[in-house]
């Protein structure tokens, strides 16, 4: 399905390293001294306050913030010039035109463009990809077929991340994706993003349940401006170490 | 009817009416952008910003024509544009409360300016619209803008639509938002120039707003938007030159208000939308 499995075949694991992130909006630095290492095959959550530079960090990632100092690679290669196929970007859903005249599917398709460019024509795979995408969120049916500014907060929340899962990206880069979905589909999309980890992607996302976290992600990343700690969920996941992560705002 | 086919006779009667099709179908269809970016009150700026453009061009040169017009139009137009970009970005002040200050002052400006133009029986059309003393030299460029618009929306459709949508998902899927951003300036930009010989500088938001907006009340495609915008903006302009002379109304206002009134129309039909069609659910 993916690039990842191909190589993996040759004994290659594909790493997301970041070496020394900082970023600053104006002179207010909002992630500094960021250092890690993830690999696919893997799903990271990205725990801390309000503030702490989730979205930054994911928006770092995705190349669409200015570093002011620091290295992103994937595989080897800048993460600038990862755009347009390998990475997918779920963001929260301010930025998005909610009176755009378009259905469900339609934003979904929209997904293929990494695969298409501006003229390829929508083949039977980029068709299967985004039927599939949509049966996997439970967008399909009569719900596809409807305006997106006619949906509930977490149905568009689902046909976004029905977006992201068409992509079929090597590395998920989701910002809140639980926000606004019912008990059945966070269950359903927890099982969906183990699923995608399975398949050797790389996921990785904010979140703000801790009690749900072990369950779904299996490493963690708290952060408050800078790294807490990070690693397996398990031996992260004290007592301390997250009164560490949610104390400290105010002296940042 | 014996009118209009006498009228087709004069040369000027029918420059006019290919002038208001090529500029009423590339204002529609770019209209369809102004919907999407939700963008009308930066146009409107951007329209009344080409006046001074203009007005200074002419203190310089002694003389107006459509390139000197236009690169006067488009140099105040950005001035103002990266103007308030520059001030959003180092004050809190919200993007469109900058582009008001600079845009007013900027339309007061060229209003002052216009006193000391020799040529103000001219500038009086650029104002107001003119569009029954287009040239033939005027046509070739209104052919080439519209020939332009088409060729680059259709060329670049998908990742147009991708930037409107969402440019930071875009971005990451490989589209270059920026020069997105640039091709929807410039197509914007072409159509107000066009639509400045049509209308005037002041009423030409109206030509590139409405057309898009007539046609979004009746269909959920976007794709619809840009090809309905443009047949309703040419139909309409078209009809509008042809109702202007016997009613003897002049041809700028008229296009805008014939496409105000065929709005209107719409609005109370529309399927969707109408007044008098709500269910009684909502």
């Amino acid at each position: 399905m993916s690039k990842c499995n191909h190589s993996h075949a040759h004994g290659q694991t594909h790493d997301l390293i970041i070496e020394d992130l900082e970023v600053a909006y104006r002179h207010n630095t909002v992630l500094k001294d960021i250092s890690l290492h993830a690999h696919c095959g893997s799903s990271v959550a990205l725990v801390g306050p309000n503030g702490a530079g989730k979205s930054t960090l994911l928006k770092a990632i995705a190349g669409l913030v200015k570093r002011r100092t620091g290295r992103i690679t994937w595989s080897g290669e800048d993460n600038l010039k990862c755009r347009g196929g390998e990475f997918a970007y779920l963001p929260q859903h301010e930025e998005v035109n909610w009176d755009f005249p378009i259905t469900v599917r339609g934003v979904v398709e929209m997904g293929r463009y990494s695969q298409l460019g501006p003229w390829k024509k929508f083949t039977k795979q980029d068709d299967l990809a985004v039927e599939k995408a949509l049966s996997l969120m439970e967008m399909d049916g009569e719900l596809a077929n409807r305006q997106i500014s006619e949906l509930s907060g977490g149905q568009k929340q689902r046909a976004f991340i029905a977006r992201s899962v068409a992509q079929e990206a090597h590395v998920l880069l989701l910002d809140e994706p639980f926000t606004g979905l019912d008990r059945d589909h966070t269950a359903n999309l927890t099982r969906l993003l183990r699923k995608l980890a399975q398949e050797n992607r790389l996921v990785i996302a904010s979140h703000h349940d801790v009690n749900t976290l072990a369950d779904i992600f299996d490493h963690v990343l708290l952060l408050n401006r800078q790294i807490v700690a990070y690693g397996e969920c398990q031996s992260i996941l004290t007592e301390e170490n997250l009164t560490l992560t949610f104390k400290n705002t105010a002296n940042v | 009817m014996f009118e209009l086919l006498e009228m087709l006779d004069m040369p000027f009667f029918r420059r006019a009416l290919v002038a208001a099709a090529l500029i009423g179908f590339t204002n529609g269809f770019v209209s369809g952008f102004v919907l999407l970016r939700r963008s009308s009150l930066a146009l409107s700026a951007l329209g009344h910003t080409m006046l001074p453009g203009i007005v200074i061009v002419v203190l310089i040169t002694g003389v107006l024509d459509q390139v000197g017009a236009f690169m006067g139009a488009l140099l105040a137009s950005l001035l103002v544009g990266l103007g308030s970009i520059a001030v959003t970005r180092h004050t809190r002040l919200p993007q469109s409360t900058a582009l008001a200050i600079f845009f007013t002052s900027a339309f007061a400006l060229g209003v002052v300016l216009l006193k000391y133009v020799h040529t103000s029986q001219d500038l009086e059309e650029w104002l107001f619209g003119s569009i029954l003393s287009v040239s033939d030299a005027d046509l070739k460029v209104f052919f080439g803008i519209a020939s332009f618009t088409l060729l680059s929306a259709t060329l670049f459709m998908r990742p147009l639509l991708l930037t409107l949508f969402e440019p930071n998902v875009a971005a990451v899927q490989g589209v270059g938002v920026r020069w997105m951003n640039y091709l929807l300036y410039a197509l914007m930009i072409f159509a107000l120039m066009a639509s400045f010989q049509a209308v005037g500088s002041i009423l030409s938001i109206g030509l590139l707003v409405v057309p898009g907006a007539i046609v979004s009340l009746f269909t959920n495609h976007t794709r619809w938007l840009f090809w309905g915008g443009g047949v309703v903006g040419c139909l309409g302009s078209v009809l509008a030159v042809i109702i202007s002379i016997p009613l003897n109304i002049p041809t700028g206002p008229a296009i805008v208000l014939v496409l105000g009134a065929l709005f209107l129309v719409a609005y109370l039909c529309s399927p969707n939308y109408s007044p008098f069609k709500r269910s009684p659910k909502t």
